[in-house]
């Protein structure tokens, strides 16, 4: 017991996806000592699925785009209980992150006069994402994994953090395992960046990697930062759903800017059946018109495939709900009938999509070129996360920050296409900024050897033979499974106050049985070992979900409540905030949002 | 619906063995759903290192029925049916545990080959302008998603084990990416031909063969690099020149 190696850090940055990558890029690039941990080899994070591209306000394809316009689109999809410091940072700082990254080596694709392409996404008023064909994550993430080698961080892949360890209400390091050997390493830094991603793997049906188990939200939840906004979960409207193998993996919204078309199985284009009002000025009333949009033409709306991803999502449901759906209960996504507008419309659907028409081809046997896919909605991004301040990313526990997907704020109820990627890379950024400045002004905290101790034998429990006897039938793997089609079906894209509640009871009884499932085998690259510390964390998130869900009696964004079907103008007032209570019972509050700078609110009010 | 047999190596560094199992096989089912299968059911310690599942992350590398390929790409109706599937650890590289193997040499690799660097901006504002047909010859390239499939199979490193004179196809992509981008101004060419050894790539084409991203590795980045190379060190004017007037020629 008590055994562990020590590496000491000015900041320490958990998870080498953009966002961590970005952070440690840019503490190193401050003069401080960086390590990077992460949970798989570095780059392979979920950053690598990232398709359609980097939102940023260029305005290379078309110059009537700024950060204003931006700022008001993610405002707007994010149904304006979004945080508007954030959103205002982001839309102004994002194109220089973009230019950034070309800088570091990375290849857009580009326009006739040789600058960064700006293709279509939902939500987007004007042509505005960096991308490179369908495979933008991949570029963004290789392009920090390459410049980022070269800036003296220390990386430690394949080591999972446990917990952080605090002196007082500062957080002070960190206990890891490293996969390989199982052994344990306590990382002590003066600042901690988490950016560990999202919690996807909480559910069946998902876009997400393995390694998409919330440790940071839940780590933060445990150490005593706050999480925000957690019931907003967006269900992306298009993953494959057939063959049931494959089911969730993502169909890019770049299918859909490119002129993709949603029918139901009557043949119908169901999306012109339902345009939200606060959308109908900027969508196209007919198939003519959205298909002059997708080909670059200024004065045509777009179409109504290319609104929002939880309105879209909706949609979807209800064609599949009303038995209008697909033989594999999907709908039908069909980017081959271009073929009939466009010359050479098979290579140019290859080129456009090349990563798309690999995966069905590969995965279904399917030729995208000559034939539709079958799509449903699935478990992609948690709008919800660590409460930051907007401009330095700190959590309420000093020395704690975190950015991209474990933070929260930036994208409200529901958000854009596009934006995540930015998210990366402007917070990955200023986390890293002011997590080196922080470091440089305050000195190491003191690890208690009583907290690390604890921690180890908390997590060496399961493989002690002892506590292993208590339930023989039951593996973390089936708990696992068993919270994720609970999860699916309870709190999913249609919610109702009692199955919620009925979610809640059934947590506590997964809860119960995550507490005394034994691990077979030794601590060496353990995935039983490692799947039962995940399941923590999913437990952790899957809770705060749930009970922040409950208590939005209102349907908006990505939540939509069966019982209670309309926005409400109350609920537009605040965000729920969770956290662990005294008592060590979760609890969420109502945090009234503050005042818009009246500079913003006349932005939003002239993009109306 | 009838079990299929699998063989799957257990073991550790210090040595293991095959272990005979055997699980239900769905539709649509990848090589990876079955490895998952297999360790949810009776093999919960069972060492497999995965992330996207979805063919991108390039994590799953494996050699199935002896061929290097990604489990997660691998449709169990891609393999002859009825038929044991045998899966082992990627060959070229130490054994950790099962079927997950220490890539960390490919990270060291990496980081001796000399970084991008760009030519000064073209534009006031600090950006470059590139023409399309230059991004899509490097495009190819960029492709890569690190699975080290074509590390693999290169016989230089599975079965000479010269990892320390030759990096490997992967990082002669990783080099072909840098020396064609069209911004990039530094000199990799020493490098290749001494320490990194692109003479002992003998253009079997492997790796081509085993990329799950269709990368043709062989011939449109180790060829170019090596013809570059010939022509810097071994044209027979160029090397009278440079013993006449010094290195720089």
């Amino acid at each position: 017991m008590g055994e562990y190696k020590s590496h000491e850090y000015d900041v320490l940055v958990v998870g080498a996806g953009g966002a961590g990558l970005r952070a440690a890029i840019e503490a190193s690039a401050a003069g401080v000592k960086v390590g990077l941990v992460c949970k798989s080899l570095l780059g392979k994070a979920h950053t690598v699925m990232a398709e359609g591209g980097i939102a940023a306000a260029l305005a290379n394809v078309d110059d009537r785009d700024n950060w204003r316009v931006h700022f008001a689109d993610t405002m707007r999809g994010g149904q304006y209980v979004n945080n508007f410091r954030m959103a205002e940072l982001h839309a102004k700082e994002a194109p220089a992150r973009v230019n950034e990254l070309e800088k570091w080596g990375a290849m857009f694709d580009r326009t006739p006069d040789g600058k960064i392409l700006q293709r279509n996404f939902g939500g987007h008023r004007y042509p505005r994402l960096a991308h490179v064909g369908d495979r933008t994550g991949l570029e963004l993430i290789r392009t920090l994994q390459d410049h980022g080698i070269h800036q003296g961080m220390s990386v430690h892949m394949e080591c999972t953090l446990v917990g952080l360890l605090k002196d007082g209400d500062r957080v002070v390091g960190a206990l890891g395992i490293e996969r390989d050997r199982g052994r344990f390493i306590v990382f002590r830094a003066k600042a901690i960046v988490l950016a560990t991603g999202g919690i996807g793997r909480a559910y069946r049906i998902t876009s997400n990697s393995w390694e998409y188990t919330g440790d940071g939200h839940a780590m933060a939840y445990e150490a005593g930062a706050e999480l925000l906004d957690m019931e907003f979960l967006q269900f992306h409207p298009t993953g494959m759903v057939w063959p049931p193998s494959v089911a969730g993996i993502l169909v890019t919204e770049g299918v859909r800017g490119e002129g993709g078309v949603l029918r139901n199985n009557k043949g119908e284009r169901f999306m012109f059946q339902d345009i939200p009002a606060n959308y109908k000025g900027q969508t196209a009333d007919n198939e003519e018109e959205g298909w002059r949009y997708c080909q670059g033409d200024k004065n045509a709306r777009r179409p109504p495939e290319l609104l929002t991803r939880d309105h879209v999502a909706r949609c979807i449901v209800r064609e599949i709900k009303q038995g209008r759906g697909s033989p594999h209960g999907g709908v039908f996504l069909d980017i081959s009938w271009i073929k009939q507008r466009i010359k050479n419309g098979e290579d140019h659907i290859k080129k456009k999509l090349p990563s798309m028409y690999h995966q069905f081809k590969e995965l279904a046997g399917i030729d995208i070129t000559k034939e539709p896919m079958e799509v449903g909605p699935t478990t992609h991004y948690v709008m919800g996360g660590v409460r930051v301040d907007a401009d330095t990313q700190m959590s309420r526990l000093p020395g704690l920050f975190a950015c991209g997907e474990c933070a929260a704020g930036i994208n409200g109820a529901n958000r854009l296409g596009g934006n995540s990627l930015s998210d990366l890379i402007v917070f990955g950024k200023r986390a890293g900024e002011f997590a080196a400045a922080w470091s440089k002004e305050h000195g190491h905290g003191t690890i208690r050897d009583g907290e690390v101790d604890e921690k180890i034998k908390a997590a060496l429990a399961p493989l002690d033979e002892k506590s292993a006897a208590g339930s023989a039938e039951d593996s973390p793997f089936r708990i696992q499974h068993d919270l994720q089609v609970m999860m699916q079906d309870r709190v999913g894209i249609v919610r109702t106050g009692p199955e919620m509640a009925d979610a809640i009871t059934a947590i506590e009884k997964l809860k119960a049985r995550a507490a005394k499932v034994p691990v077979y085998g030794n601590r060496e690259y353990n995935p039983g070992w490692h799947t039962q510390i995940d399941l923590k964390n999913l437990l952790i998130c899957s809770e705060a979900v749930a009970r922040s869900a409950i208590e939005r009696k209102e349907s908006r964004g990505a939540h939509f409540r069966d019982d209670f079907p309309d926005k409400s103008a109350d609920f537009a007032k605040f965000n729920h905030v969770t956290f662990k209570a005294a008592d060590g019972t979760m609890q969420v509050r109502r945090e009234t949002i503050s005042d818009m700078p009246a500079e913003l609110k006349a932005i939003i009010e002239e993009m109306k | 619906m009838p079990k299929v047999p699998f063989r799957i190596w257990r073991g550790a560094a210090g040595g293991g063995e095959f272990r005979e199992y055997a699980t239900e096989i769905t539709e649509g089912m990848v090589v990876l759903d079955a490895v998952h299968q297999i360790q949810a059911e009776s093999a919960n310690d069972m060492a497999v290192r995965w992330n996207c599942k979805a063919g991108k992350c390039g994590s799953c590398s494996a050699e199935i029925n002896g061929r290097p390929r990604l489990m997660c790409m691998t449709r169990m109706t891609d393999l002859p049916p009825g038929e044991t599937v045998t899966i082992q650890p990627m060959k070229a590289f130490p054994i950790l545990k099962d079927l997950v193997t220490d890539v960390s040499w490919n990270y060291d690799v990496k980081k001796r080959i000399k970084p991008f660097k760009p030519r000064p901006p073209d534009a006031a504002d600090g950006t470059w302008r590139i023409a399309q047909a230059d991004v899509d010859r490097v495009q190819e390239f960029r492709k890569c998603i690190e699975c080290f499939l074509c590390q693999d199979v290169c016989h230089v490193l599975r079965d000479h084990h010269l990892h320390d004179q030759f990096i490997g196809p992967r990082f002669l992509v990783y080099t072909a990416a840098l020396e064609m981008h069209p911004l990039d101004v530094e000199d990799r060419l020493a490098d290749l031909k001494d320490a990194h050894g692109i003479g002992y790539c003998n253009i079997t084409k492997c790796c081509t063969k085993v990329c799950p991203e269709h990368i043709t590795i062989t011939d449109n980045a180790i060829i170019p690099l090596k013809e570059r190379v010939a022509d810097r060190f071994f044209d027979p004017i160029r090397r009278l020149f440079r013993f006449l007037f010094g290195r720089s020629a």
